[in-house]
This record gives C-alpha cells, structure tokens and sequence, in this order.
C-alpha cells in the first residue's frame, strides 16, 4: 500500500509544487519551515485543499481536485500526531484513548492493552492532559491515533516542541513502530536530520515548495548533492552495522562490510544491527593508511562522486564495501591530494561521531 | 412588616415560569446561532448578527411594540400562528416567553460565542481525523468544552427574563395572574398608595432569585471547570 501525493499551490508570499510517493515503512518528508511540510500533511488528512491535488492510497482516491472527489477527513482514515498533542482536555487519558477506538472501523482490531504497553501509558490513565508533560502528552496523543486504527500514521513534527530527554523518551516508542508488528506506513514530518536519519527508511527533501531529492534513506543521506539541503553541519551517511562485541572499557565493535568501528555508548545487544550516522564533517581522508593516530576507527574507501560546494569546500562520496559514506572537505585538498572517483583511500572517523543518541533499532 | 398578598407570589411564579420557558426554547437557538456566528462564513453573516443584537440597542418598548405588531391577532403571522398551531401570543404569558426570549437572545448569543471562538479549532480538526463525523466532533468535543459558556449564556437569558419590563408590559400588557410577572407587579405596586411595603417585598424577592441563580451558574460553572482541569 503507497501513498502517492501531488499538489500544488499559490500562497501570497510562496508556491507549492509537489509530488511524492511513500511506501510501507516510515516516510520522513525533511525540510526547513516554510518548504510545506505542514501543507503536504494537512492536505493528506484532509484538513487542508491546495489549489490543484490527487492524493491517493492504494487505489483509493481520497483527493482529486480534478475530478472533484474530496473524501472527507474523518473518512479517510490517516490516524494524525501533531507537533502539539491536540488531546481533548475535558476528557482523561483513558477517555482521550478510547475516542479514538470509538471511530475505528472494523476489522481486526489494534488492541487497546498493547497500545498502552507499547507506549507505557498504564500510569496516566486516569491523569487529565493538562497535567501531563510534553512527552506523555505526545505518547497519548500517539496511542490515540493507533487505536483509530488508521491505514496510515501522519506525524507532523511530533517531537519539535519537546526538550531532548523528552524526544530519547519517544522515539524508542516511534522505532517499535515501525519494527514491531504494526507494520504501520508513517508520513513523518521533520526539520530535524537527527530524528530523520534514526527513523526514516524513505527521505523526501523538501525545498522551497519542491521536492530537491527523494529515495531510500541510505541513497539520499550519502548523496553529496543533498548536503546543502540538509546543512553542511548536518550531512554525512547513515549506514547499518552490526554489533559483535563489548568491551569492559564501554568501547563496543561493531561491523561493516568493510571493517569494524569501536564506538563508546552502544547499549543495544549483540548480534543486533544498529544504524550509525557520520557526519560528513567528521570524516578525514588520508591517502595512505594512517599509523599512529588517536582514532582508530580507519576503513578503506574508494571514491565515488567528488561534488564542489559553492563555498570553498567540497562533498566526497565514499564507498566503503557495500556501504557509502559521506566527506566533507576542501576544495584545496581534493585538488592536491588529487581526489578523483575511482581514487581508493582512508576514512578515518573519530568515534564520538556517533552520538548515543543517533544510534537507533 | 408587611404581610405579602397573594399577588406576589402569583407574579414571582408567573416570572419563574415564563423565564424557565424562555431559558429552555432560547438556549438551542442562541447556540445555533452562536456557532454560526464563530464557526461559518455566509453571505448575510453581517445582518444576522446585526438583527441578533438589536433588541440590544432598541428602546424596549419598541420592541415591544414590533413584536405588538407582528404577532397580534390582527397581523398575518399572528393568524397564521393562532389558525394552524392554536398558539396566541399577544396578551398571553406565552407572549411573555416570547418577549423575554428576543430581548435575552443577544446575551446568550454572545456568551455561547466568546465560548466557542476560545474552543481551538486544532482540537476539532484532530478529532475528525480520528473519524469522528461532525456531528460527533460538535456534542463529544465542541459541546463539553463550551458549557460554562452555554451556563452563563443560559443564566443571562433566565436573568433577563426574569427582569423584562418594557417590552413585555407593551407586548402583553399588564394582567394579574396571566402576564403580570415580578417587575410589572412592583411597577404596579408603586403606582397605588400605601404599595411601598409591598413593592419592597416583591423586590426583596427579585434580589434573592437573581442572586440565587448567579451563585447556581457559578457552581455549576467550577464544576466543568474542575473536570476540564482533572481535579
């Protein structure tokens, strides 16, 4: 079941011209305020009508502006998370969970238990939402979408307004959705490149109103043409590993296809795979194998794609076995180290680069 | 001390009656009206609203007097009223409703809407995406969150009625027992010598029913208050 969006529309101060698809994991559609991130979710609930648009979902057209189909949004079934919870504040957490569930259609049903041991709400019951914190209001407002049992889940920057320990609380809860059995698509809306390269298995870059790049995560985190959209403090690769071993100094190995990384604050168990975020500013290259360094975190690379900025750097795609990597470096460097693709040299990556946590599943 | 003749007590039943039927037809109303005023966008917005609030501003006798007109046996609504539905309404306590209701219709309009335009419409717009139907978003969220508005606008409502004057004595007269309610009965009263003991008490009455009704709204308004908190 994809979702397959396209709409445009005239603002006074902007235009929107987009098309995407998502498939079945999560969507996560990035980009700055202002790109039309809150638009593109609104118009799929159906709480917004752009100027012309066709939204679609398995065959189902629920928005079609020109064929003037436009399916109402309590019967389109997108079970929606906003940045603020919208929980109904004369009813109590139980009463907030359980409206969702009134409307949900039959079929086999999301059961009400498991959402709140999913999402940890068996102590908030009976709490009114005025008296919970952010987060608890987020994870409510979470169990009250799953129980509507939506074909669908649209998260509009769900963790924009929360503090960081707040955001380490959710997104554990976001990760279970979309391993877990649920199986739920999720249109995932954020400016935050941290919460994206954790979640999303699907990236749609959002640039003033256009769409500047869409893929599989992995493609679009190690293209060097997006480092500019997504900021050139932000960018860099987000690969998989696998973590084998655990070391009694809190150093954990973990293994790529073209080597293994020791990283400090891995708590997930061995033999799981983990995704590990590279800053692209954080990669060194060296032609030779280096000796004597800090670091020890060194894999071969070979080069794929040299991308000038417009500044005086440049972003080098790398890759390292069956996996891709991002620089970053200056434009100087890679004209006297003669960096040109095919070039096969040393990444070296200094081990905090992977913050605990960017480290997911 | 006075001892209170039956009259009064006739006219404070009369009032409290006429003003719990005013109360109960104009509370649906006020409310449609409010939300249309707060929620819609029409051609005619601008002269709903001026209409609901001119008895706000008009001379009660005159409006009294375009009620007179409008629905006196004579008129043709006041026929049509009288031949299909046997409804009278000039010079019958029903008259009395009638009046009462269009002169406390701007005050409950304009605290049921102040009610729902502090409602945010975010809430709503999430409880349709769960896929709750409109009418279900109105009565399971719109509806409880606006009930302190609805209780004051109702208490104004029964406030008024209770204290109409000068549009019910021009619309349906002054009869004792059939539309001579608390306030025509004092202005009665005063107007005969030696009534002043009288009109005192029928005051003392009118104080004690408007006061008994602020302090009932005010309860019942911290009580939704309370539940909306999660006391």
């Amino acid at each position: 079941m994809s979702l397959a969006v396209t709409l445009t529309h005239r603002f006074a101060d902007a235009e929107l011209d987009i098309a995407f698809e998502a498939g079945p994991g999560i969507t996560a559609l990035f980009g700055r305020s202002g790109a039309g991130k809150t638009t593109v979710i609104q118009t799929v609930a159906g709480l917004f009508q752009p100027q012309t648009a066709r939204v679609a979902i398995g065959g189902d057209i629920l928005l079609d502006t020109a064929m003037r189909t436009c399916i109402p949004p309590h019967k389109r079934r997108f079970g929606t998370v906003f940045q603020d919870a919208r929980l109904f504040p004369h009813l109590t957490v139980a009463q907030n969970l359980d409206f969702g569930a009134r409307y949900a259609p039959n079929g086999p049903v999301v059961l009400r238990d498991d959402v709140i041991g999913l999402l940890g709400l068996s102590g908030l019951l009976n709490r009114a939402p005025a008296t919970l914190s952010g987060g608890e209001s987020q994870r409510v407002a979470l169990g009250r979408a799953l129980l509507s049992r939506p074909r669908m889940l649209l998260m509009d920057e769900p963790l924009a307004s929360l503090d960081d320990p707040r955001k380490q609380e959710i997104l554990p809860y976001l990760e279970g959705l979309r391993d877990g059995s649920l199986r739920l698509p999720i249109l995932y809306v954020s400016h935050a490149v941290d919460e994206v390269a954790r979640l999303a298995d699907t990236l749609v870059l959002l640039q003033g109103g256009r769409v500047a790049a869409q893929g599989p995560l992995f493609d679009v985190m190690s293209d060097p043409a997006a480092v500019p959209l997504l900021g050139v403090r932000e960018a860099g690769a987000v690969i998989e590993a696998e973590v084998i071993h655990h070391a009694d100094d809190g150093l954990s190995t973990l293994r790529l296809s073209a080597g293994t990384l020791e990283l400090p604050g891995v708590r997930a168990a061995l033999g799981t795979r983990v995704r590990l975020r590279v800053l692209a500013q954080d990669v060194i290259l060296s032609k030779h194998r280096p000796e004597g360094l800090s670091s020890v975190n060194v894999l071969p690379v070979t080069i794929d794609a040299v991308h000038p900025g417009d500044g005086p750097g440049a972003a080098i795609a790398l890759r390292a076995g069956s996996d891709r990597l991002l620089a970053r470096v200056t434009a100087r460097a890679v004209s006297e180290m003669s960096l040109i693709p095919g070039t096969a040299c040393f990444a070296i990556l200094k081990a905090t680069t992977v913050a605990p946590g960017s480290i997911g599943r | 001390m006075v001892t209170p003749d039956a009259a009064a007590w006739d006219a404070l039943r009369l009032s409290l009656w006429v003003a719990v039927w005013a109360t109960t037809l104009a509370v649906p109303l006020a409310l449609w009206v409010a939300w249309l005023l707060a929620r819609r966008d029409f051609r005619g917005k601008a002269l709903l609203n001026a209409a609901v609030h001119l008895p706000l501003v008009l001379p009660p006798v005159v409006t009294g007097y375009l009620l007179l007109l409008t629905f006196s046996p004579a008129a043709p609504l006041g026929r049509a009223l009288e031949a299909t539905i046997g409804l009278t309404l000039a010079f019958r306590w029903t008259g009395a409703v009638l009046a009462a209701i269009v002169m406390g219709f701007p005050l409950m309009v304009r605290a049921i809407r102040m009610a729902i335009e502090a409602v945010d419409p975010r809430i709503e717009d999430a409880a349709a995406t769960l896929g709750a139907p409109r009418y279900a978003v109105f009565s399971r969220v719109t509806l409880p969150l606006i009930l302190p508005g609805i209780l004051a606008g109702s208490v104004m409502g029964f406030a008024k009625a209770m204290g109409e004057f000068g549009a019910t004595i021009t619309f349906v007269a002054n009869i004792p027992g059939q539309t001579q309610t608390l306030p025509l009965a004092i202005w009665t009263a005063l107007q005969i010598p030696g009534g002043e003991g009288q009109a005192a008490f029928m005051a003392g009455l009118s104080c004690l029913v408007a006061l008994g009704a602020v302090l009932l709204s005010e309860w019942l308004a911290r009580r939704v208050a309370a539940r909306i908190a999660g006391a």
